[in-house]
């Protein structure tokens, strides 16, 4: 056994100089049967579920800088499946089922912990819409809990309820859904990866395509020339700058997303709170900080930083419903790059390109479908056919008109 | 973000609204023979560049008029900013 107590005894007294690498770190070979690109959370899943469950071998995960430094390690950390479309629930159920299960499977404690999510109802037409959700999520197997406000008073007695503009009227709660150890989670696919002999190979940027006759060839690296049987893409934020080396304009926008955390504090926080009037998200984590977000910056940016407006607005939205925050000093504030979709909904598809995949567009949502990103990915890849709960994240859906709009916003992807 | 506007000067770029890549000025041809393949790929798919993009704004809080801005996506440098009604009269797209 790698990890024990006795093992934790020993080494806290000899200087903790016996622990060893959780991965290797290989050279590339000449030659893989299949290739990921990005080793984040989805690439890195993606190469658990093709070894442990889909049985194939020879494969590598290739990454540009190292495992876990994209979004995997910046995002807010917060899984739920309370989706309202066919084409989206039952993969965020099967998502959500997947996390719980995880720790057992990789046998690495990821931190998953269902505190819960409670998404705050402000208005009359607001409760019509989440109680249609709930059920909507009700019927597609998940949990959904519909609360009055007397309800939420007893379990968040600290919110500000009697707002003027937006006092709370209600919410709609995941009791399953919660937060995840974000690192660990990709630092757990990995090992488990590794342990199933995929290579994982860091510091290897991808920078162009071998295509021939409309057959993907391989990839060309900034440590040469990678053959592949089969290439999948799962760059999230660089999903446009990569696929556009293979000659593909995809229907995504890069932008930015900001994300902030306070000074570790007292329990304070027991779930995930969501403001329903405004864009708003908060959660403790267990190191004491809030963790919380808000809106996209709004224009297109490979700039992983954002700009103060939006930080004026996201505390703004703590205040009206959590004026205690208030008291709280910010500690750490950072941004991702999201590859926001046209329908705010992602692609897990094959291209035109024979044996060229492509797993994005999970705008800002797309921690909490690592799971079942990666088994649904590693599922098309093994079989060339797409899995039962990802059949409608088609690229081409825009063109027959099958898009998945949960807002209803249409071709904006800072709108979703 | 500091946007310069042509006619009002520097302006706060949190009074204005994005709309995105500024080849939506260039709206294909509805009577052409693939009109829809054309559409699709107007309205869904983007170059989604690392540099320099130009883009649609919309001064709502302003003047509402519509500027096409020159931006550096991985600085957020903006190097050149004009009224989207010049751009789009220089292409013959407009009165
Ligand atoms: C601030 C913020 C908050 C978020 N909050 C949440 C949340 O609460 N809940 C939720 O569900 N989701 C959330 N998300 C979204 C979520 O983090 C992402 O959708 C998800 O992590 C993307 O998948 P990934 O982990 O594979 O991406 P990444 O970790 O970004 O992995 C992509 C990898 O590809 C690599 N790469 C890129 N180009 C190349 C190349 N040319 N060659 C080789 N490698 C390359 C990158 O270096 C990177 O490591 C948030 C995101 C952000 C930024």
């Amino acid at each position: 056994m790698r990890y024990s107590g006795i093992k934790v005894i020993k080494e806290a007294l000899t200087g903790h100089k016996g622990w060893k690498p959780a991965w290797r770190e290989p050279d590339p070979k000449p030659h893989y049967d299949i290739v990921i690109i990005g080793g984040g959370g989805h690439g890195l899943a993606t190469a658990h579920y093709l070894a442990k469950v889909y049985k194939q071998k020879n494969i590598a995960v290739i990454e540009k800088g190292w495992i876990g430094g994209g979004n995997v390690g910046r995002n807010t950390t917060i899984i739920r499946s309370n989706y309202l479309l066919d084409g989206n629930e039952p993969f965020y159920e099967f998502s959500l089922k997947l996390w719980e299960g995880l720790e057992q499977d990789l046998n690495y404690n990821a931190m998953v912990s269902q505190r819960g999510i409670m998404n705050l109802i402000h208005s009359d037409a607001q409760r019509d819409a989440f109680v249609r959700r709930g059920n909507a999520m009700i019927l597609n197997g998940a949990d959904a809990e519909y609360l009055d406000e007397a309800q939420i008073r007893a379990e968040y007695p600290f919110l500000k309820f009697d707002d003027q503009r937006f006092p709370i009227k209600g919410g709609l709660a995941q009791r399953r859904g919660g937060t995840v150890r974000h690192d660990a989670v990709a630092w757990g696919y990995a090992r488990s990866a590794d342990n199933h002999g995929v290579d994982i190979i860091q510091n290897c940027e991808v920078t162009g395509f071998k295509i021939e006759n409309g057959v993907c060839k391989g990839i060309e690296t900034s440590r040469g020339f990678i053959g592949a049987g089969k290439v999948g893409c799962a760059v999230a934020g660089n999903s446009g700058r990569l696929m556009g080396m293979a000659g593909m304009r995809l229907p995504i926008e890069s932008h930015v997303l900001q994300a902030f955390v306070s000074e570790g504090l007292k329990p304070v926080l027991p779930g995930v709170i969501t403001f329903g009037a405004g864009h708003f998200y908060v959660s403790q984590s267990d190191k004491g900080g809030l963790v919380f977000g808000g809106d996209l910056d709004g224009y297109n940016s490979y700039a992983q930083r954002g700009n103060l407006p939006v930080v004026e607005d996201v505390c703004e939205g703590g205040m009206a419903i959590m004026p205690m925050i208030g008291r709280a000093r910010l500690l750490r504030m950072w941004g991702g790059i999201m590859d926001m979709s046209m329908d705010g909904s992602p692609y897990i598809d094959k291209t035109h390109i024979e044996g060229l995949y492509f797993n994005g567009g999970w705008c800002y949502g797309g921690f909490k479908a690592t799971p079942a990103s990666g088994y649904t990915f590693a599922h098309l890849l093994a079989n060339d056919a797409p899995h039962e709960t990802a059949t409608a994240y088609r690229l081409d859906r825009f063109k027959t008109g099958h898009m998945i709009d949960e807002k209803g916003q249409g071709n904006q992807p800072n709108l979703h | 973000m500091i946007i310069n506007h042509p006619l009002l000067g520097p302006r706060d770029s949190a009074e204005f609204v994005y709309m995105g890549d500024a080849s939506l000025i260039e709206r294909p041809d509805p009577e052409a023979e693939n009109a829809a393949d054309q559409f699709h790929d107007y309205a869904y798919l983007r170059d989604n560049p690392a540099g320099e993009l130009r883009e649609l704004w919309f001064h709502e809080g302003g003047d509402r008029s519509w500027l096409v801005v020159t931006r550096d996506t991985r600085t957020h440098e903006i190097s050149k900013v004009e009224l989207a009604r010049d751009v789009a009269r220089s292409k013959g797209r407009s009165l």
